[in-house]
């Protein structure tokens, strides 16, 4: 049994069926690239793991416990974090308050919580920014932000959607050198990305969805040779001339 | 939060002064300032207990007066029916509005939406109209009828009054450093995300709910004991309440401690202060004064407090970049 276990998961929105049975074990350690064109399924696969929009049928599970039936907030106490596609800052919050109310989770007392939150603003390379009220942030820091409050509740597999969307070359650098010291720090990463350079770039194993189905797994360099991924990112053609 | 913070860090001792002065003065002034003093502190506990729900938790209540009119109406039936004092009613009114407060909760904060600010405003109407027409039971609309334990003295009134308007400061004040308060107000700006950090929100707003409808309890109490007359249609009143609990927040700030504070005491004065000179349209020359208050300042007196002095010191503007 995987670390992770995503057993025949369907979510269905009305007949539009985004996740259509998905199978799927990560590994403990090791960073885990999902990706597919736009509408493909991975944020809804994501959303069926952290019960946002809970799967119509299959199984979750992670390290042994079922998790398809459990709340957001349990499966995050059980030890998944996750970041968000579209960010969700505590906008009238500031950087250090939101990665407090992410330390809370496992660290009851205030002034703990603090210590434990200047840490893990200093892991991610964010304590220049930790009076700033989190809407006044850009776009990479918000993002960074993210990472930071998931990361306080000190969880051991997270989830990272879209980290580098939006980012500058420099900005998704600095991104990847973050994701590889969170797997280096022992936590499971499970990735979903657009930008080519930094889920080849990171992934130790990944997979390539296509309307809800798996079309690929492999090597990062046995997804990118791979003809179904060809075909599902730039059509018929391109997959036959090569 | 960041501002309040910095706020108390700096103004430490002005808690303390206050409190000097609130205590020591009162009993050298005249009936009518020890009356409105009262009134104060009454609407500085409910401003304060509305604010922790609706101004940080973000759970807009339009039917706080639901609390309001329990806390006076404990004491009121245990009056009413087996002729016990009605200062058993400030342990009876609390309770009573915990107890009602709690299933409305329990159904509501499940659903996202205006589910809960619109249960409460129904909620609120139901009882106003229920106390008005049952007689047997609750009274009727003639209410309940009680007396005066100290006479004219207004003291012991304006101690009691005191004692919680300055409990629940304290209380909202420890709650929100804590990890109470950080809670709270994570689900106010994004309920999902408050999720996704393993915050059981459910069981958050009901934290927040309890003690707001508890200190909301205790000012119907504190109330019913200094009129000794409970009148219904006073009592579960939604403009004459629920309405001005909400605009007495909103014009001292929203989410701030001392914006309830300062929303309280202005509230009573201009309500006092225009009755006083103009009679009934009282109500309509406050509503102006908070429209154009919500107009201008719309995170209220303690919320634009930098706006204020920017007016004031004649300074242009600074536009902060947001997204």
């Amino acid at each position: 049994m995987a670390y992770l276990d995503i057993n025949h998961v369907v979510r269905k929105f009305g007949g539009l069926v985004a996740v259509d049975d998905i199978t799927v074990g990560l590994e403990q350690g090791e960073i885990f690239g999902l990706i597919g064109p736009n509408g493909s399924g991975k944020t809804t696969l994501f959303n069926a793991i952290n019960h946002y929009y809970p799967a119509n049928s299959g199984e979750i599970i992670f390290k042994g416990i079922p998790i398809t039936r459990k709340s957001t907030h349990e499966i995050c106490r059980l030890g998944i974090g996750r970041t968000f596609q579209v960010v969700k800052p505590l906008r009238r919050m500031t950087v250090l308050e939101n990665v407090m109310a992410g330390a809370f989770l496992r660290i009851n007392d205030a002034s703990k919580a603090r210590d434990k939150a200047l840490e893990v603003l200093d892991f991610c390379e964010l304590m220049h920014r930790r009076d700033v009220p989190a809407k006044d942030l850009p776009i990479a820091d918000k993002k960074r932000m993210e990472i930071a409050r998931s990361l306080a509740g000190d969880p051991e597999l997270i989830l990272l959607d879209e980290t580098a969307a939006g980012l500058n070359l420099v900005e998704i650098e600095a991104a990847m050198a973050i994701v590889k010291k969170i797997r280096d720090s022992g936590i499971t990463c499970f990735v979903v990305e657009h930008v080519m350079k930094f889920i080849m770039g990171i992934s130790d194993r990944m997979m390539c969805i296509n309307f809800g189905r798996e079309i690929a797994r492999g090597t990062p360099r046995e997804i990118a040779s791979h003809p179904e991924v060809i075909k599902a990112y730039l059509g018929e053609e391109y997959a036959k001339g090569k | 939060m960041a501002e309040i913070k910095t706020m108390a860090k700096k103004s430490w001792f002005l808690p303390a002064i206050l409190g000097i002065v609130f205590v020591a003065i009162p009993p050298f002034l005249g009936g009518y300032i020890q009356h409105l003093l009262i009134l104060m502190m009454m609407w500085i506990t409910m401003a304060t207990a509305w604010n922790l729900l609706g101004g940080y938790c973000g759970q807009v209540s339009f039917g706080h007066t639901v609390f309001f009119g329990l806390g006076a109406y404990g004491g009121g039936l245990l009056l009413l029916h087996w002729g016990i004092s009605p200062w058993w009613g400030m342990i009876a009114g609390p309770l009573l509005a915990a107890i009602i407060g709690i299933p409305i909760g329990l159904i509501t904060f499940r659903l996202r939406g205006p589910y809960f600010a619109l249960s409460m405003l129904a909620l609120g109407e139901t009882f106003r109209i229920v106390f008005t027409n049952w007689v047997s039971v609750l009274g009727g609309a003639s209410g309940v009828v009680s007396s005066r334990t100290f006479g004219i003295n207004k003291l012991p009134y304006y101690y009691i009054a005191l004692t919680i308007a300055a409990s629940s400061v304290y209380v909202v004040y420890r709650l929100m450093h804590s990890k109470y308060g950080y809670y709270f107000v994570s689900i106010r700006e994004d309920q999902d995300a408050a999720e996704a950090l393993g915050i059981p929100t459910t069981k958050y707003k009901m934290y927040a709910l309890i003690p707001s409808a508890v200190f909301t309890g205790l000012a119907g109490a504190v109330w019913m004991n200094y009129i000794a007359y409970i009148d219904p249609e006073v009592v579960f009143s939604l403009t004459g309440i629920s309405i001005m609990m909400i605009l007495a927040v909103m014009v001292g700030g929203a989410g701030t401690l001392w914006g309830p504070i300062l929303g309280g005491v202005i509230f009573v004065l201009l309500n006092e202060g225009i009755r006083a000179t103009v009679g009934p349209i009282s109500y309509l020359i406050f509503m102006v004064i908070a429209c154009l208050l919500i107009m201008f300042l719309p995170d209220g007196i303690i919320g634009d407090w930098a706006k204020i002095k920017r007016v004031f010191r004649r300074e242009k503007p600074v536009y902060v970049g947001g997204e």
